[in-house]
């Protein structure tokens, strides 16, 4: 009872600082709202006994890139752009159109929820202890995607340098 | 665990967000903030479905999907301020250099 | 709902209620004990008015600054201003709940304990960057852009330096840590000693003390980003720096320094050394009762001799353990709390090289600190984890002795140090020119 009041209230969370993301006027607002909802949704990895996801999370997404992003929307930041327009003309629209594509994906989920359902939750033990296996799938299996990917992050630095210097 | 049609049902909500702050803000910015959410959304997903399955995979899809956004969010925001630092400006109405 | 669900949970809410509440308290004690050890490395007494030897000092200061006038600037974002220092705070006080105290004294005993607390103190630095942002002056930006990019170089060269204790370790739970250091015997920093020191370094960066502390020391020229806070809010920050700089002391204590274990824990010839805490402990109680008749005033008289009353308490649970009988129930609590008792010793230890430091040398420009971190401090925490590795490879595949492998491995990593640090760019004076066009510009030209 406990585990899903949890659920629901970093779900809660999620979703209002999400709707406040894309809402606030002030990018340095947004970006606090974008911590939180990283934040709410690390809980929700920590809820689903996903613990080395959820340290991830923390340390790369809320303590690494929101810190990046806050620099630079501190760097960039303008008063002019405070006071100018902040949605385009589309947003009726586009409104319109995420809502029913939330409608629809509730109502297929409602619809199916007898069969969809009676796959049982695997016991938390299949998934402990999390961070060994983690490590041993990602050093056995998918050790080819790892090295691509320091590769790509060795890439994505160069590139951010070189892009953001005065003078190349 | 809550039955896996919640957790689908706020992947896409979270999604659906991330969808209207991509087409509707100006701020390039808040685009790229949105573009997070929608990479969020998808982590939600997958660390649901390997919960449910029982096995590991899931978690490390997400974990690659984290590094891929930190690569993007990194290179995004470099090219950001080269093009803050040529024109000024950060809403995308203005970025219309290339338009004929 | 039933006792049960609830029973373990009250511990480690007891726990936190007791460490919360107690922190503030120490923390204000910390900062009179960086007072009087400044004092006795500048030759002086330092605080000695406020009750006797200046021990109520923090008292002093904590009322002054809770009735201070709470300024805020006009033109400042009102939440963010307000949240601040709550999430540099938050995110310190957090960071306290994977720390192993004692063997049973810790509120938290996750699997990824030592990660946890990597993380928690990587959100603190929003705590920094949103106060600067929110007191919409310019100096304070520029101080937290400043104190904010410190922090994320050197977290880099910290969470390098664990790594290499973790890989002797082999588990991120913080108790385990600890307990991998007993079995083995060897406290890790004999085994990775460059590891330490470039713990220690990135510990004094991560902390913003000095010789790092460029962009707090502005705040005492210029500004910085605590600069448009006042009274119970830059409390709040002060206090928020102090935990920080306790929970890199536990942090380096758990790792490095053998957590609460006792010097020599496996050798039976040392036991002479638990009567140390209580001696000690008698010691400074036999120092307050003799200064006790040379207060000038009754009242710091009678403070003097409760402090002396409560070290002889303190002695007295130290030394209960080891008096009575030896299969009583109260002699199994003897590694509890005497190992609360060595942990916090070699915390304070750690703190007290921070203050050393501090008083001895010359601050850092700020460009010299980022040098020093990216073009040092990475580099070397890369070579030594990689030679951990190789140590750890050499002895457990190739059955190398340890005796051979890990001092070999701290030599190789030493002398890429040495490489490092001969190769490096020396001296650059962004002012001066060559020595010849110096000269001549400095010669003043006459209409």
């Amino acid at each position: 009872m406990l585990d899903q009041a949890v659920f629901y209230f970093f779900a809660a969370l999620a979703i209002v600082s999400a709707i406040l993301v894309v809402t606030r006027r002030n990018a340095v607002q947004s970006a606090i709202f974008l911590v939180t909802a990283l934040l709410a949704t690390a809980g929700i990895f920590l809820n689903l006994n996903a613990e080395f996801v959820f340290i991830v999370q923390v340390i790369l997404y809320a303590g690494g890139i929101m810190v990046l992003f806050v620099f630079v929307i501190m760097l960039v930041n303008l008063d002019v752009a405070l006071h100018q327009v902040q949605f385009n003309r589309q947003w009726f629209v586009a409104l319109i159109i995420s809502a029913v594509l939330a409608a629809q994906v509730a109502a297929a989920i409602a619809v199916s929820r007898h069969s969809l359902y009676i796959m049982p939750a695997a016991p938390p033990e299949t998934l402990e202890p999390n961070t060994e296996r983690v490590a041993f799938y990602l050093f056995h299996t998918y050790m080819l995607p790892f090295e691509l990917a320091s590769i790509l992050l060795l890439v994505a630095m160069v590139g951010a340098v070189v892009m953001a210097k005065k003078r190349v | 665990m809550v039955p896996i049609g919640h957790y689908i049902f706020l992947s896409v909500a979270m999604l659906a967000i991330g969808i209207v702050g991509i087409v509707t803000r100006r701020n390039v910015i808040i685009i790229l903030m949105s573009v997070e959410l929608i990479l969020n959304a998808v982590n939600i997903n997958l660390v649901a479905f390997s919960r449910l399955v029982g096995s590991v995979e899931g978690q490390i899809f997400a974990i690659f999907i984290i590094t891929d956004a930190a690569a993007e969010a990194a290179v995004g925001l470099g090219i950001i301020i080269a093009f803050f630092r040529n024109r000024e400006t950060v809403l995308a109405d203005e970025m219309d250099i290339l338009k004929w | 709902m039933n006792l049960n669900a609830i029973i373990p949970y009250i511990l480690p809410v007891l726990f936190a209620l007791v460490i919360v509440a107690l922190l503030p308290l120490v923390a204000g004690y910390i900062v009179l004990v960086e007072r009087k050890v400044m004092a006795d490395m500048q030759v002086r007494l330092g605080p000695m008015r406020v009750g006797p030897h200046g021990l109520l000092q923090p008292i002093a200061d904590a009322v002054k600054l809770l009735l201070k006038e709470d300024i805020i600037p006009e033109s400042a974002d009102k939440l963010v201003f307000w949240g601040a220092p709550l999430i540099s705070v938050t995110a310190a006080m957090l960071a306290l709940a994977a720390l192993p105290i004692g063997p049973f004294f810790q509120i938290a005993d996750l699997n990824i304990g030592l990660l946890y607390i990597l993380g928690i103190s990587s959100l603190g630095i929003f705590g920094i960057v949103l106060g600067g942002w929110a007191s919409n002056s310019h100096y304070s930006l520029m101080g937290a852009l400043r104190s904010a990019a410190q922090l994320v170089s050197y977290e880099t060269s910290a969470g390098m330096a664990i790594v290499g204790a973790l890989l002797l370790a082999g588990t991120l739970s913080t108790r385990g840590i600890v307990q991998e250091q007993s079995d083995t015997g060897w406290w890790f920093i004999f085994v990775a000693p460059v590891g330490f020191f470039i713990y220690l370094v990135a510990s004094i960066a991560e902390t913003n003390r000095a010789p790092f502390d460029m962009p707090e020391a502005e705040s005492e020229l210029v500004a910085g980003y605590m600069t448009e806070y006042s009274g119970f809010r830059w409390a709040l920050y002060f206090l928020a720096e102090y935990t920080n700089m306790v929970v890199v002391a536990s942090i380096a204590t758990t790792l490095f320094l053998g957590g609460w274990m006792r010097p020599f824990a496996n050798t039976p010839a040392f036991n002479f050394l638990d009567y140390l805490p209580p001696l000690l402990m008698l010691w400074v109680a036999g120092y307050c009762f003799r200064r006790t008749p040379k207060q000038p005033v009754q009242v710091q008289k009678m403070f003097m001799a409760a402090v002396g009353v409560l070290c002889v308490v303190v002695a007295l649970v130290l030394i209960m353990p080891m008096a009575v009988p030896r299969d009583s129930f109260l002699a199994t609590s003897k590694p509890g709390i005497h190992g609360a008792f060595w942990f916090l010793f070699k915390v304070a230890a750690y703190i007290y090289v921070f203050m050393w430091l501090r008083f001895t040398f010359p601050r850092y420009r700020f460009d010299q600190l980022m040098r020093l971190g990216w073009q040092f401090l990475v580099p070397l925490s890369i070579v030594n984890v990689m030679m951990i590795g190789l140590a750890l490879a050499l002895h457990r595949q190739f059955g190398w002795p340890n005796w051979i492998s890990f001092p070999l491995c701290v030599a190789l990593t030493l002398i890429g140090g040495g490489f490092l640090l001969a190769t490096g760019e020396k001296h650059e004076h962004p002012f001066v020119g060559e020595e010849g066009e110096g000269q001549e510009e400095e010669t003043p030209v006459h209409a």
